[in-house]
């Protein structure tokens, strides 16, 4: 005798799911718009653009305009090309991740793991100065940097953003996920201070400093303000700082460079978004795994 | 390998509470001591303290002939295996087990022989480039065991090192540890509340209490003639039965129920204890018990009853097969331990 139960496909549930799909891809569709615009933008002469704004015709600048982009300056030493400026973007985004991740974990390697008096008081006063954003201490820390003679270097653009309370956090409570054992245990090894956070700690976080080298180096890819204020050689322009620069050009017969300025702009997405792409498992992992 | 002295060594955090009083023991080279107790009497405190991860409040802590109080824990020449193994999660097999070793700037060579030596002995040469994470319960805790011989220690310290296993495993690795330990003649302190464990692996049990030591004494002596009520109760499962009796004219009672045991030197209020194996079921004996229940064990019976309102157990042969009802017992001779009905201590 055959069985009696049938199986039901059930329509229901296959809706819900192109529904969900619809909602998923409306809104990347949503959120890449700009970017294909900028695409679209950058292949055509710059005068159709002034006239007509986007379109959807396609035309054939884009490799000049990569070509002007890429290797023109547009400032009187002619020095901000787009490499150069790309350049010094990768600089700050490196500098700027690294720096914030190997003083967080420091700062929290000292709070979690040696018997301070004020260990906890000093992590909160840590953890207040997200509410001192740069932009706040912006004016003194300008004069500071300048009096230390750091304008228009790389370590002036890079050393006074890199305390981080955020990365000190992180690595505060990754911290103090790990097992008071192994500590003895490493103690009983012969392993000091150093030798524990060097062989045991450093390797044990890998995933979570990979998290954190994500997060930022995209914030630091995208400062703006600090780099804006603190550079005034044209080869230290960074990129998000130097776009700017080529669409305020309009002024007598020169027409504002709107496929140049597109152009560098898809460029400076580009690696943010590369960086997520090849991290993104230790990024998920970093920040969910747990048992150590 | 060295002898290990603790005199009055004492435990008090700083919020008053004294988790170890004063405490004295010796132990001679190559003895395997077992600290037994439940959670929280400071066994676990007390083997911090010898290992150096908890600072001693007051007393004398001697390995071999030096004075160790304020030694740093890398350099008292000890070997610690913990209950979560605490292996380095990154790190292979092999470098696990000559962490210790390379920290002390020891010769590649020398550490690399060292480490093989070990792994042999304890099974693990197939595994050395394995992450720990890639091994079995069982596995992890050889390679603890590796990481503390590899270093060739005057003393070995174990927390609860089976207690993450499954009964089985732990009985196997309680055999294999104490063989090694018989074969490198490393003396060792190890600490459990499983009082099988310490019966079965100890030359000398401590038992602990509250901070205290109830008693010291090999396994035979504590399990037989135990000093206090609580070491009757907490060694042997099941525990000695322990009853409120009272001797008047030499006689010993429970309740109105007379127990054979004459000329006693004391009189008044006593807990008497019996362990379950010393009552043996006789038609002529003198004391009789009304069984309730019956526990099935397998090997052998668990009788439970009462006797003059009093809870008692009784250990029969499997082949005793023995019901629920009145029940005529005769004692072994020497069954009976007498303790103070007050203190807890024992009178004979």
């Amino acid at each position: 005798m055959k069985s009696e139960i049938k199986t039901y496909t059930r329509p229901q549930i296959k809706l819900l799911l192109i529904f969900d799909h619809g909602v998923l891809i409306l809104g990347a569709a949503f959120m890449i718009l700009p970017v294909l615009m900028l695409l679209q933008m950058t292949t055509m002469p710059d005068l159709f653009n002034m006239k007509t704004g986007p379109s959807l015709a396609i035309g054939d600048q884009l490799d000049d305009n990569f070509r002007k982009a890429m290797f023109e300056a547009d400032g009187f030493s002619g020095a901000n090309t787009g490499v150069r400026m790309l350049w010094n973007s990768m600089i700050l985004g490196l500098g700027f991740a690294a720096g914030k991740i190997v003083l967080g974990m420091m700062a929290a390697y000292a709070i979690v793991y040696f018997r301070m008096r004020f260990a906890t008081f000093a992590f909160w006063i840590i953890f207040t100065t997200l509410l001192l954003p740069l932009e706040v201490r912006i004016l003194p820390s300008y004069e500071i940097v300048q009096h230390l003679g750091m304008l228009n270097t790389y370590q002036g653009l890079i050393i006074p953003l890199i305390a981080s309370a955020t990365a000190t956090f992180f690595f505060r409570q990754y911290f103090r996920s790990i097992p008071e054992e192994l500590i003895e245990a490493a103690r009983i090894d012969g392993a000091g201070p150093f030798k524990f956070f060097v062989d045991i700690l450093v390797p044990l976080s890998q995933t979570m400093i990979a998290a954190m080298f994500i997060i930022m180096f995209v914030y630091g890819w995208n400062q703006y303000l600090w780099p804006t204020m603190i550079t005034t050689d044209e080869d230290m322009f960074t990129l998000v700082r130097g776009i700017k620069q080529i669409t305020q050009s309009l002024e007598g017969t020169s027409l504002p460079e709107y496929g140049r300025a597109n152009m560098l702009a898809l460029v400076a997405i580009l690696p943010p978004v590369l960086i997520v792409i090849f991290f993104q498992s230790w990024f998920v992992k970093g920040l969910t795994e747990s048992d150590k | 390998m060295a002898q290990v002295t603790l005199s009055e060594i004492t435990k008090v955090y700083p919020n008053g509470f004294t988790a170890v009083h004063p405490a004295s023991f010796d132990i001679p080279d190559g003895e395997f001591v077992v600290l037994v107790g439940p959670s929280g009497c400071g066994k676990s405190t007390m083997l911090r303290m010898i290992a150096g991860l908890e600072d001693i409040s007051q007393g004398d802590l001697n390995i071999g002939t030096r004075q160790v109080n304020n030694v740093d824990p890398a350099d008292r020449d000890i070997a610690m295996v913990f209950q979560n193994y605490a292996l380095y999660p990154h790190m292979s097999v092999r470098k696990n087990i000559g962490y210790g070793l390379k920290n002390r700037k020891i010769d590649k060579d020398e550490i690399d022989r060292k480490v093989r030596e070990a792994s042999t002995m304890l099974n693990l040469d197939d595994y050395l480039d394995r992450k720990p994470s890639q091994l079995s319960g069982g596995q992890r805790q050889r390679v603890a065991m590796g990481r503390a011989i590899v270093r060739d220690p005057a003393l070995f310290l174990f927390d609860e090192p089976l207690s993450n296993l499954d009964a089985k495993l732990r009985t196997q690795m309680r055999i294999e540890i104490k063989a090694l330990q018989r074969r490198l003649g490393v003396t060792a302190v190890y600490v459990t509340h499983d009082q099988v464990e310490a019966m079965t692996m100890a030359d000398r049990i401590i038992v602990m209490n509250e901070g205290r030591i109830e008693q010291i004494g090999t396994p035979v002596d504590v399990y037989n003639t135990p000093e206090t009520t609580f070491v009757a109760s907490f060694m042997g499962a099941p525990p000695m039965n322990l009853m409120a009796g009272n001797i008047a004219g030499g006689k010993l009672r429970v309740g109105e129920e007379p127990i054979a045991y004459d000329n006693l030197p004391h009189s008044g209020d006593v807990t008497i204890g019996i362990r379950p194996e010393d009552i043996v079921p006789d038609e002529r004996g003198d004391i009789t018990i009304d069984v309730t229940l019956v526990e099935e064990l397998g090997a052998h019976r668990l009788l439970h009853g009462t006797i003059a309102g009093q809870d008692i157990s009784i250990h029969v042969d499997k082949d005793n097969m023995i019901n629920t009802g009145a029940l005529r017992v005769s004692l072994k001779p020497n069954a009976v331990s007498l303790f103070d009905a007050i203190t807890g201590k024992r009178l004979t």
